[in-house]
């Protein structure tokens, strides 16, 4: 019995070792791509090469997604608003909801789906095939020449994506709403001027969207660049890259949601 | 692969759409359009018993169009009042000295905004001045608890 109790805590023990390990490794890998970003930005390239791979391809999912999203707005702000003889507000509703909270986090998560899971295979695998361990052979800092641009790429992509997201998505709702059942337009887009405010709500969203950009790519980097050098490790990687990101921007969300919007 | 000039080609269209994205959002969707370049413009005060539910960037209007917005709200502690900063963009520079200032509400339950009613002085309003001439915001239960007692006096006057 004492035997078994011994062995259960020490099982735990190593288990929180290895997750503060592997945070600790995180944080490590983070700051010493981020001593890279320096040498990154004077080859131009390279980042514009990711930035195509990260944000280009992406663009179609998420301008589907944004149309989709904002037209399902308006037509569930439509039913609920007209109830009340409100449906003026629709583009307060839908503008509204998009900038500060959908635009960001769907597109996040897409984004984790889409380019983080990408980026962890391909880092994943050339850390298998051992293409990072060629290059270091030939004094090239792997961190700094496949991984900074690639997450330069996320940075920058990011707020673009979740700011043609939001837009898409309004024009969405304004096309379901306007378009299809009768909301005045100019009602439409008068009232969500006046409710919309430019640094309270877009640029918080901005905010939210470089944060979520951030910390998407950084993760996805680290779990390709962690894994485990094997086909079964590289699937796994990819798997916690897109549960943990997910997590990480839903997480990131409430808090800064709770930061900025408090008042 | 593709070839590089290709790629940096739709990168730059990419980077050029979300640019144009956030130019909307800023533009057609937010009040920044609206808002009248916040730096140019003046200042001027009112004093208020009560301003109900007036909040900072509430809209200043004369004859319902938005001349500019609340820029701050204080209480004085001297005079037991609550004072107004209202900030009125430039353009509007012929506003009389002896203007009134009322608190109104949007509708029913609508946002509460500043109502400018001109008055007939030759001077205007300048940067720094206050408006004397002032009428509170309209207490929804003061109104009703007014009405119920007219209704009482009404009521014991009859018999």
């Amino acid at each position: 019995m004492k035997e078994l109790i011994l062995d259960f805590l020490q099982n735990l023990g190593r288990q929180g070792l290895e997750v503060f390990e592997r945070l600790g490794r995180g944080h490590l890998f983070f700051f010493y791509v981020l001593t890279g970003t320096w040498d990154v930005l004077r080859r131009f390239r390279l980042i514009v090469a990711q930035v195509y791979s990260v944000g280009v391809l992406s663009l179609v999912i998420i301008v589907v997604s944004g149309l989709f999203v904002g037209m399902v707005l308006g037509l569930q702000g439509y039913n609920t608003l007209v109830d009340f003889g409100a449906e003026e507000s629709l583009g307060v509703v839908v503008a509204l909801s998009l900038v500060r909270e959908l635009g960001p986090v769907v597109a996040a998560l897409l984004f984790a789906g889409r380019a983080g899971s990408a980026l962890t295979a391909e880092i994943g695998l050339m850390k298998t095939t051992e293409q990072l361990a060629a290059m270091e052979m030939m004094a090239v800092d792997p961190l700094h020449r496949v991984i900074a641009p690639r997450w330069l790429a996320g940075f920058v992509a990011m707020p673009l994506l979740a700011a043609i997201f939001s837009a898409v998505g309004v024009y969405g709702g304004w096309f379901v709403g306007v378009g299809l059942l009768g909301v005045d337009d100019g009602a439409f887009w008068s009232q969500m001027q006046d409710a919309v405010d430019f640094d309270d709500d877009i640029m918080n969203g901005v905010i939210k969207s470089v944060v979520f950009g951030v910390v998407v790519t950084w993760i996805a980097l680290f779990e390709g660049y962690d894994t485990v050098p094997t086909s079964e490790g590289i699937s796994r990687a990819t798997t916690r890259t897109v549960v943990n990101s997910s997590l990480a921007v839903l997480g990131l969300d409430f808090v800064l949601t709770a930061l900025m919007f408090n008042q | 692969m593709i070839e590089s000039r290709t790629v940096e080609t739709v990168v730059g269209v990419f980077i050029a759409l979300g640019l144009a994205a956030l130019l909307m959002l800023a533009m057609e969707v937010s009040n920044l359009s609206t808002m009248g370049g916040g730096g140019d413009g003046y200042e001027v005060r009112v004093k208020f018993e009560n301003l109900g539910g007036l909040k900072v960037r509430s809209p200043v209007k004369m004859s319902g169009v938005q001349v500019g917005r609340v820029a701050e709200i204080v209480y004085d502690s001297q005079v037991y009042k609550a004072v107004a900063t209202l900030r009125i963009n430039a353009e509007y520079d012929r506003i009389p000295k002896d203007t009134a200032a009322k608190v109104f509400t949007a509708g029913l339950l609508g946002e509460q905004y500043v109502s400018l009613d001109a008055g007939g002085e030759e001077e205007y309003l300048k940067d720094g001045d206050e408006i004397t001439l002032v009428s509170n915001a309209v207490v929804l239960e003061q109104v009703i608890s007014q009405f119920l007692y007219n209704k009482a006096a009404d009521g014991t006057a009859e018999k």
